[in-house]
């Protein structure tokens, strides 16, 4: 770091962490075109077309059709660069719902302790009783098909995990010197929270969402394949659970395909968070 | 506090979240759910067969003894009767355990010593080739969807190269074994990634630690420090990741069996999420819940009773 007499804060060091390893700030790049595709795909710019008849049905690769061609005879190619947006859009609103349920509840646990303390516990812990498949399916299936069922299912099954960490993480902060500090020039419970421990515990919260980026992209599939996933546009699980038809024609190329773009962004998050995690949480430092 | 009140204790909390599974089952498919009658009767029922439909499943009760009625199935394990096949569920149940049973035990016996021996391996070459490869190696394959895993799987292996069975399943221990193999390898392949991953951070932790250090400051060979100081401490983690996988062997593997027409639970459950069969679902979800109670208590005393360290609370 430069001499300077002010040492940089917690985040800034950890964002020069990670763009000084070459492996996370590729991982960073490739997370970021993701989401800029994501982008023009929402505005219009790409793949708008993607539901046009290109070649025959099931054309294969080819230099005129890069992937190859759907059932439809739609091209593979413009379906997963389309799905994008599906999956960028699917990553975000859920680690929102997660992180809004999670951080809530956690942070009023913590805080208040007693009564409201033990009726979260005894909520998170009724939740996570049951397993999340399970759950997950429940919520979907009672819903029914659609975009927004997707979202709340997915952001509904997903919250313990950080729900448990905050609430530890605000336990130990709400006794320390700079919120009795706070306390004594008359902030109240809101401000204390939300001012004061939430800046502190807020690296969680970014840990977090790549985390449940990731599963909830990785979730999809798993809905997808129950027939549980979103309509009327393409998902990357909607076109590997096709695969389970092309599959036996030798029709391979959609499954390809969309793996690929799961796999691509899967690992740079994996990496990602990683990285993120190191630079972050200075208690699980090199682990 | 000692182990028998801690344990009675524990047990004792399951009673209020087991009532807080039901009232959840209870909000889902009892308040939330659309009408069951739509799914049974279909569009063009009588409302005269619509009210003798509640009737019979008891939907025109009040709320509170609607509820009362799962709990009831939750404590006595009589779930009823399933919509679709129109079997006792517990019956169900007992019968896809076995099939279920035949491809989740041997698949948690194998990943986990996958798991366990290669994070052993990549621990003691740390920082060297096989180390770096194998952390690449493995966030790969955490990042491959499990679907598209199976489907290649059974498609190139089964039906392309023609090495296994592609689906199909007999009843009866040495006649299973054919039908098991190949969703094994890929169940395997599809958790190895983050298992080798999380045993290897487990072990690294006690590599690093001051006892390991003076281990071999006395000239202590890395390999017995490896397998005597490293591997026993470490295993207090290790084992709390295994016994916690116990409750979801019972779930069947969801793709898997349907896939390659295993009778399972996770196929019933397919089944019955695909036929829109409240009450197997219910079960399904009610059972793995308080399976997954119990496991969670076992680990927890499992682990106070290796570490002295831990306190009871």
């Amino acid at each position: 770091m430069q001499a300077n007499t002010k040492s940089p804060s917690l985040f800034k060091s950890a964002i020069l962490r990670v763009l000084s390893e070459k492996i996370s700030l590729a991982a960073l790049v490739v997370v970021a075109i993701y989401f800029l595709l994501a982008f023009l795909v929402s505005i219009g710019v790409l793949a708008s077309d993607w539901g046009k008849e290109v070649a025959a049905s099931y054309a294969e690769p080819s230099s005129v059709v890069w992937f190859g061609a759907d059932i439809f005879g739609r091209s593979v190619f413009l379906k997963v660069i389309k799905a994008t947006e599906t999956a960028v859009m699917l990553g975000v609103v859920v680690s929102m719902i997660s992180m809004f349920i999670g951080a809530t509840l956690g942070m009023i646990a913590g805080y208040f302790g007693g009564l409201v303390d033990e009726i979260i516990v005894w909520f998170y812990t009724t939740v996570s009783s049951i397993p999340g498949i399970m759950l997950l399916v429940a919520i979907a299936f009672i819903l029914g098909k659609g975009t927004t069922t997707v979202f709340l299912a997915l952001g509904l099954t997903s919250w313990v995990g950080l729900c448990r960490i905050i609430r530890a993480e605000v336990m130990k902060h709400k006794d320390r010197e700079y919120v009795q500090a706070a306390n004594a020039i008359g902030a109240g419970h809101v401000r204390k929270l939300v001012k004061h421990i939430l800046p502190n515990v807020s690296h969680l919260l970014i840990i977090n969402f790549t985390q449940t980026f990731d599963s909830a992209i990785k979730a999809e599939v798993i809905l997808s394949f129950l027939g549980l996933s979103v309509v009327g546009r393409p998902s990357w699980g909607g076109m590997i659970d096709d695969a389970k038809l092309e599959l036996g024609r030798g029709v391979w190329w959609q499954l390809g395909a969309a793996t690929l773009a799961m796999f691509i962004i899967i690992l740079a998050f994996n990496i990602l968070g990683d990285a993120l995690r190191d630079a972050l949480d200075p208690k699980l430092k090199g682990k | 506090m000692n182990i028998y009140s801690y344990v009675l204790r524990r047990l004792l909390y399951m009673i209020p979240v087991l009532l807080g599974v039901c009232l959840i089952i209870f909000v889902l498919f009892n308040l939330v759910a659309p009408d069951p009658a739509f799914i049974l009767l279909g569009k063009h029922a009588t409302q005269i067969q619509i009210d003798q439909l509640h009737h019979e499943l008891g939907l025109d009760r009040s709320f509170v003894a609607q509820y009362i009625d799962i709990v009831k199935s939750a404590f006595t394990f009589d779930f009823g009767y399933s919509w679709a096949t129109k079997q006792n569920i517990l019956e169900m149940i007992k019968n896809g355990a076995g099939p279920s049973l035949s491809i989740t035990a041997p698949l948690f016996v194998i990943s986990n010593i996958v798991a366990i021996s290669l994070a052993l391996l990549v621990a003691f070459y740390r920082g060297k080739f096989i180390d770096k490869f194998m952390l690449v190696f493995s966030i790969a394959g955490m990042s491959i969807p499990s679907l598209a895993v199976v489907l290649f799987g059974q498609w190139f292996f089964g039906y392309k190269l023609g090495w296994f069975e592609i689906s199909g399943y007999e009843r009866g221990f040495p006649e299973f074994v054919p039908y098991v193999i190949l969703p094994v390898i890929l169940y395997t392949f599809i958790s190895f990634g983050g298992d080798t991953r999380f045993y290897r951070t487990v072990i690294l932790d006690e590599v690093y630690q001051d006892y390991i250090r003076t281990a071999r400051s006395k000239g202590l060979n890395e390999v017995v420090i490896m397998f005597k100081h490293v591997l026993k401490n470490s295993m207090i983690p290790i084992l709390t990741n295994i016994i916690i996988q116990i409750p979801f062997l019972i779930l069947g593997l969801l793709f898997a069996e349907s896939f390659f027409s295993i009778p399972g639970l996770g196929a019933m459950i397919i089944n019955a999420i695909n036929n829109s069969d409240f009450p197997v679902i219910k079960a399904m979800t009610i059972i793995s819940a308080i399976g997954f109670m119990v496991f969670q208590i076992i680990t927890d005393v499992a682990y106070t009773m290796v570490d002295p360290r831990m306190r009871l609370k």
